[in-house]
């Protein structure tokens, strides 16, 4: 996607705009990405088609659109929840084609839901180590029989959970059970277990959906945080204006599983075909 | 000829199989449950059949209306109390209570009419007809029940498709939130589908037990257990489905016996294992995908 | 009161397990030497440790991985036969009963953990009621092979049939171990109590360590959201497979152990029935919850034989307290009604203290 341009006086027509808050710096543009002619059919009906974009390595992207319009579709083609029925996926130029959900996360990228799925039964804590599978291991017998590597490796995967919920500092909420936290504080959890698998590029599905102004002016700081803390790209998928336009550097409009506009917030919030979408026709019928 | 005589008597055990799978199709389909205490309910009504027209020298018809009418009763009962408190709850607890109710029965019927066997006087008459000089034997049971079998299917398939009730029926087999906004009573439609079922099984209960005489309190549970295979074989919540799948398993029984009399379960059962390893969603089943 | 942290919780939980299970053996073995333990009760004492083992490895299964295995006695019953069969072949080769003991449990182990796999690696595939009923059809495919199946043996080794005895063709001196639909009818006893409490040691040890370990939590994730597991890179069928299997070894040595206690023991004694009983222990002590398995097993196992007049009324009772548990964990109308009952017992027996 092009650069980042200064913001400037928001079009009126787009709703709530707003100032970005991204301090000048420079980001890697090399992809970490690229969607190529992505698609995938249900039955007769065509969910997403001919999806193109490229994410840069530490690019925060925001992906938006009208309700239907196929935006969690392409999270879940990303993570291979669903098999694309065209296209490839390149993710560090390696095509993921014929992996599934597990290899890709393994490969580097890692998502948050729509519809929060933590494991509520078991504490935050745990969840978190859940997220550390693959990067603090041991074999199952040392868990068995109690080995010291059992004991060195469970104290790493406790001191890394800590380290991981002081993002957002969560530390005082580690013995509590995921399933009793606040709506915010779930999705703050979500964030965290993903970041946890170590990965290139964090998919963020809705995560400031029922959090209030507040709340989300944190969450928009803690993204860009994560992005410079770790280094890697994030894209995310968010109805809230002022978040998307805020911190993302670019931004992939989809309608009826169609791209219809990329560009910088300012770009997006100019464009006419966006503002059609989001607000319907402005020629009356007949 | 004695292939015939097998494929006949396959067609004819398989169409048990599918008047009882069609009992757990439509229960399934609609209440997305595994209707474990099914098979037992063919139980009861076997043993009212046949109390009926043995103790009580009943006719025959009349003796399977009883059975029908007990056990609409009866399937009504089980889900009001058992599984409609349990809608909202994991499948998990919803099949153990299944089982729960599936023993309850059985218990109850080894309580009530003791384990010794009795055997039970066919519905039918024990008259056969013979083709090919006597080669070839058809037993007016196994016309009866393969006749019996393709009626309900027709008759299951017209109420479906036409009436006000089947409409609901398929209506809540899609999505029981909409269904109850468009005002359909989505208690009634389920407690309807199980009395369906059950009536059903009454009849599947009579007929399995005219082929093969031996009440028990556990006749129910392997016919039972077999039906569900022959629902799931021709994909679950499908009403032709059922009648495939049933048929198909009856006449597969039917010649494993003939190799093998000890495997022949065994061989009904790898078979499901393969349908569900390859098919999952049965030969007629649709697949469905959750939502993420 | 100070909050306890939940490893700690867990310390004192697990602690509470094994001194319990500890206290009961010492105080059978006081009682046993002190003759007042009737011969009757002295006979159970093996096949309660068996089916505490049983129930601790469904628990693992239904509780922690939470799928529905209705053919678990399918893996008692492998256990049983190769650990008999071994124990008859071995009886000269290795005439130390503790250790030929040993050995034939740790063969049943290991058969059992290969049918566990051949099971598994197709079934887990499978989700929810498909599962259960495919576990349920092993099960019965198992007790009908071993129904047919006639194994010998002479000084050529192990020969085996699905025809009859005969078909064996032992050489002189050689003799039929299993005998198909009769099973084994020679078998020679090694089980002791001592022997059994080992093993529910074990049982207990391999889960609870499991449990509390990466592997345990990546079947624990997988349980509670399969979609969110795999999106943070755990393989469903890796971990499932891991606690089926587990508990299939867990069985099979459960089995070896439980057949021991006999000299005769056929096919039919480890059928549906048997596995649903193993399931209404786990249900009733609670999903999840080793301890609860491991009470229920044992009292349930041996009220019915104290009493024996109730012993015609047994299955229909765990039917009707199967259902009721069900209500009551699962409806939320039930759920406040038994809530506010537990609450009420609870305040007459403690002082206050909240219930884990």
């Amino acid at each position: 996607m092009s650069s980042r341009v200064k913001n400037k006086q928001p079009t009126k027509m787009v709703p709530v705009p707003s100032h970005s808050i991204i301090p000048e710096r420079d980001i890697d543009k090399a992809p970490i990405l690229e969607c190529q002619h992505l698609g995938i059919d249900f039955g007769g009906l065509t969910a997403v088609n001919d999806f193109n974009l490229t994410v840069g390595r530490t690019e925060i992207a925001g992906l938006i659109g009208p309700n239907g319009a196929g935006k969690t579709t392409v999270f879940n083609l990303l993570t291979k929840v669903y098999q694309p029925t065209r296209g490839t996926i390149l993710l560090d130029g390696k095509d993921t084609h014929g992996m599934n959900t597990v290899q890709v996360n393994r490969a580097g990228i890692a998502r948050t839901f729509q519809n929060i799925r933590l494991f509520d039964k078991l504490t935050v804590e745990d969840n978190v180590k859940i997220g550390l599978h693959n990067q603090i291991r041991y074999p199952m017998w040392s868990g068995v029989l109690r080995l010291p590597s059992y004991w060195k490796k469970e104290k790493l995967a406790h001191e890394s959970a800590m380290e991981l919920l002081h993002i957002f500092d969560m530390e005082d909420l580690a013995n509590h059970q995921a399933g009793s936290l606040p709506y915010g504080a779930q999705r703050r959890l979500e964030i965290v277990r993903a970041l946890a698998t170590n990965p290139s590029l964090l998919l963020l599905d809705e995560p400031a959906a029922g959090m209030n102004p507040s709340e989300t002016a944190d969450l928009m700081e803690n993204i860009l945080k994560i992005r410079d803390t770790f280094q890697i790209a994030i894209m995310l998928i968010e109805h809230d204006m002022s978040l998307v336009m805020g911190i993302c550097e670019g931004i992939c409009v989809l309608n009826f599983g169609q791209v219809i506009a990329k560009g910088t917030p300012a770009e997006i919030q100019a464009n006419p075909k966006v503002i059609e979408a989001y607000l319907g026709s402005q020629k009356k019928e007949g | 000829m004695s292939l015939l005589n097998n494929l006949i008597n396959g067609i004819s055990l398989g169409s048990v199989y599918a008047i009882i799978a069609l009992g757990y199709t439509m229960v399934y389909g609609i209440a997305k449950m595994l209707n474990f205490a099914h098979g037992d309910v063919i139980m009861v009504g076997a043993y009212i059949c046949f109390f009926a027209t043995g103790q009580f020298g009943l006719p025959p018809v009349v003796g399977v209306i009883l059975a029908m009418v007990v056990c609409t009763v009866l399937g009504v009962v089980i889900e009001r109390l058992a599984y409609k408190p349990l809608r909202q709850a994991p499948s998990l607890a919803v099949l153990i209570t299944a089982i729960g109710v599936s023993y309850f029965l059985q218990n109850s019927a080894l309580l009530l009419w003791k384990s010794d066997p009795k055997s039970f006087t066919s519905v039918v008459g024990k008259g056969s007809f013979k083709l090919f000089d006597g080669q070839l034997t058809i037993t007016h049971v196994a016309l009866v029940t393969v006749v019996a079998c393709i009626v309900i299917m027709l008759a299951l398939t017209w109420f479906t498709g036409n009436t006000k009730m089947g409409k609901a029926m398929r209506a809540c087999s899609e999505d029981k939130g909409a269904a109850l906004l468009m005002g359909i009573d989505v208690n009634r439609t389920i407690s309807m589908t199980f009395a369906i079922g059950s009536a059903l099984a009454a009849i599947a209960g009579a007929l399995y037990c005219s082929t093969y005489p031996t009440l028990m309190p556990t006749t129910g549970s392997l016919p039972g257990i077999k039906a569900f295979t022959a629902a799931v074989f021709g994909g679950i919540g499908s009403i032709p489905g059922a009648m495939l799948g049933g048929i198909l398993l009856g006449v597969i029984e039917i010649f494993a016996k003939a190799f093998n009399t000890q495997i022949s379960d065994a061989v009904v059962f790898a078979v499901l294992i393969i349908v569900l390893l390859v098919k999952p969603a049965g030969l007629l089943g649709k697949t469905v995908r959750e939502k993420v | 009161m100070k909050k306890l942290t939940p490893s700690r919780k867990r310390l004192i939980n697990n602690s509470i397990t094994y001194g319990m299970v500890i206290a009961a053996f010492v105080i059978i073995q006081i009682m046993k030497a002190g003759g007042m333990l009737s011969s009757s009760l002295q006979g159970l004492l093996v096949p309660i440790c068996a089916y505490v083992t049983m129930a601790i490895a469904l628990n693992l299964v239904v509780g922690i991985s939470g799928e529905l295995s209705l053919g678990h006695a399918g893996f008692m019953s492998v256990g049983a036969f190769s650990g008999m069969v071994f124990n008859i072949a071995m009886q000269s080769a290795i005439p130390v009963a503790p250790l030929r003991l040993l050995c034939a449990m740790l063969v049943g182990a290991v058969f059992a953990g290969i049918a566990g796999v051949i099971v598994g690696v197709p079934v887990l595939r499978l989700r929810g009621d498909y599962l259960a009923i495919v576990t349920l059809a092993f099960g019965e495919i198992i007790k009908n092979i071993i129904n047919i199946l006639y194994i010998g043996v002479d000084e050529n080794g192990l020969h085996f049939s699905t025809q009859n005895e005969a078909a064996l063709g032992l050489a002189e001196g050689g003799k039929a171990i299993l005998k198909g639909p009769l099973g084994v009818t020679t078998n020679v006893k090694l089980s002791t109590f001592t022997a059994g409490f080992i093993l529910v040691l074990v049982a207990i040890t391999v889960v609870l360590n499991l449990v509390n370990s990466r592997t345990g939590r990546a079947v624990m994730a997988l349980r509670d959201n399969r979609i969110a597991a795999e999106s943070v890179g755990i393989g469903a069928t890796k971990y499932k497979l891991i606690a089926f299997v587990t508990s299939a070894v867990l069985a099979g040595a459960a089995g070896a152990l439980y057949a021991m206690n006999y000299s005769s023991v056929a096919a039919k004694q480890f059928d549906f029935n048997a596995s649903i009983l193993i399931l209404v222990f786990v249900v009733l002590g609670g999903l999840g919850n080793i301890r609860g398995s491991i009470i229920a097993a044992a009292l349930l196992y041996v009220l019915p034989e104290l009493l024996r007049d109730f012993y015609d009324f047994r299955m229909l009772i765990y039917a009707i307290v199967l259902i009721l548990v069900m209500l009551a964990t699962n409806n939320p109308t039930f759920k406040q009604f038994f809530g506010g009952l537990f609450a009420r017992l609870g305040r007459g027996s403690r002082k206050g203290g909240a219930q884990e």
